[in-house]
């Protein structure tokens, strides 16, 4: 059986850079999700035009309540909506969960690296709550890379890391005041220190930009990550 | 013939975003399939194939050697589903 | 059943329409990239096009032998299958007529053929007496990759994806062969003023 379209109403947005938000939807019926999937959105114009995206979960599941991370793409037909125009309380039709594939379930025990370009971030940080609410899965590190501190994702969520996770900004375009890293694209020095902390079992998830994605997978198998233990996923 | 760069520039997504266009045809998750390239003959899931698209169709090739593995076209009617780079293909009716 | 989406107008869909706009295009300043792959890097030093007969014969120019060719400049309206269309783009290039002026053949279809793999196929009256060109100057400067540089064909009374991009020669053919997206469910000929979208329109 095809996995069917239901509605979704939009009951919060919040703001976490200036061009991207967090969605909360409510999906009457919803069936649950791992940590990882994402859903398909759709949109219907009056005249039946219809546009469907795919957006990751930002969030485990709560019930019906769906936590989706949009960034607003210039030209994009579908992300500039989401972010700014959709009203509070207006419905779109959600298909999913969907991809089995670039997930983290619950009974994993290995340590996981997370590697995030940009809004990347928004199924590894899926991860992150998923093993915060479970209190179950090895060590956690998250290395992600952000142009400056405003296109920041989540900024207080992932500063206060616990014992369980290592978070590393790194800054590509401007470092803050006091950095000790100078802005600048990943390199392989940055990805050393991690992999090194991952056994052969440990588990790397990378997601962002298409060319983010490829840099970082090709430094990650040159430094002697098994690329079978490596999975990425790419929006564009 | 020119030789096409593995390191493209692109837009693309991966194989992860077939999962919902895929589902109106099949019943199992597609992301997790293995995938063996006739062209380079790497391996992998389906997840990690690069994918073109979606307009005016989504062609899913080969990360490593740009092999199409599969194309699929939705339109009111029919969805229609070719598989790896030869002619020939299935036609569905559209999942409403 | 679909919910609508208040406010949602997808990209550019104005209500006024013109008698230059086939039946369910919108007009469009921008000049939209599809791709079905990778744009490929063709260096003019090694590009070459080649017609090759239903008799196995070929006829090949390299990007000199082609530029040295009688050039035209033409201006016309480009319409894609996903509905947009681009009023009075100015291209250069050579007519077909002038390359396939010396081809002997009996053959009625040409599959164009292109670096990185994409075919399409027509009629080959269709690119004939003045109809199609094979372009590699857009608007005065050279066609960039993203557009199908160096060179495309240029077929503009058919839909968009007939102009096949980076193309590097014909392959003239008796039977008619349906290419890349003939062969994934759209229409063999499509011709934007009879809506010929799909399969079976």
């Amino acid at each position: 059986m095809p996995i069917p379209w239901r509605s979704a109403r939009l009951v919060k947005r919040e703001d976490q850079t200036a061009s991207a938000r967090t969605l909360v939807l409510e999906a009457p019926g919803w069936p649950g999700h791992l940590a990882g999937q994402h859903v398909d959105v759709r949109l219907t114009a009056d005249d039946g035009y219809q546009a469907a995206r795919s957006y990751s979960l930002a969030a485990p599941a709560d019930g019906d309540r769906l936590e989706l991370g949009v960034q607003s793409t210039a030209g994009g037909e579908v992300s500039p909506y989401l972010v700014h125009d959709l009203p509070i309380g207006a419905e779109v039709e959600v298909r999913g969960p969907l991809g089995n594939w670039f997930v983290w379930r619950a009974g994993q025990s290995e340590p996981v690296l997370l590697v995030a370009g940009g809004s990347g971030v928004v199924p590894l940080m899926a991860m992150i709550r998923a093993r915060r609410q479970t209190a179950t899965g090895g060590p956690f590190q998250l290395v992600y890379s952000v142009r400056g501190e405003p296109d920041l994702w989540y900024h207080d969520e992932l500063r206060a890391d616990g014992p369980d996770l290592d978070v590393r900004v790194l800054y590509t375009r401007q470092a803050p005041p006091g950095s000790t890293r100078a802005a600048g694209r990943l390199t392989a020095a940055d990805l050393e220190p991690v992999v090194s902390r991952l056994t052969p079992a440990g588990t790397v998830y990378v997601c962002g930009p298409t060319a983010f994605v490829e840099t970082a997978a090709e430094l990650l198998t040159s430094s002697g990550q098994n690329p079978a233990r490596i999975r990425t996923e790419r929006f564009g | 013939m020119a030789q096409v760069s593995p390191h493209h520039d692109s837009p693309h997504l991966d194989g992860n975003s077939l999962a919902g266009p895929l589902s109106d045809l099949f019943s199992v998750d597609v992301t997790r399939a293995w995938w063996r390239c006739p062209g380079c003959g790497s391996t992998g899931p389906l997840a990690e194939l690069h994918v073109y698209g979606p307009e005016p169709g989504l062609t899913a090739r080969c990360a490593h050697c740009s092999q199409v593995a599969l194309r699929l076209v939705r339109h009111e009617e029919h969805t229609w589903l070719t598989l790896g780079g030869a002619e020939g293909a299935f036609r569905f009716r559209t999942a409403r | 059943m679909s919910s609508l989406s208040p406010g949602f107008h997808g990209r550019g869909r104005p209500a006024s329409l013109s008698e230059r706009l086939p039946p369910g295009q919108y007009p469009t300043e921008s000049f939209p990239v599809l791709s079905a792959g990778p744009t490929p890097r063709v260096p003019t030093e090694t590009w070459t096009f080649t017609v090759t007969t239903e008799a196995g014969e070929e006829h090949s120019w390299t990007w000199d032998e082609m530029t040295a060719l009688p050039q035209e400049e033409s201006v016309h309206d480009i319409h894609c299958v996903t509905r947009w269309s681009k009023f009075d783009t100015r291209w250069r290039g050579v007519s077909l007529d002038t390359l396939l002026a010396d081809v002997d053949t009996a053959a009625e279809y040409a599959v164009a053929h292109s670096y990185g793999g994409y075919t399409t196929n027509l009629p080959l009256e269709d690119l004939l007496d003045g109809k199609a060109w094979l372009v590699h100057t857009y608007d005065d400067y050279p066609l960039s990759p993203e557009h199908g540089g160096p060179a495309r064909l240029l077929v503009p009374h058919l839909y968009f994806w007939k102009s096949a991009k980076w193309v590097r020669g014909l392959r003239l053919t008796q039977d008619d062969e349906p290419g890349f997206w003939e062969t994934a469910g759209y229409h063999n000929y499509g011709d934007p003023w009879r809506e010929q979208r799909h399969w079976g329109d």
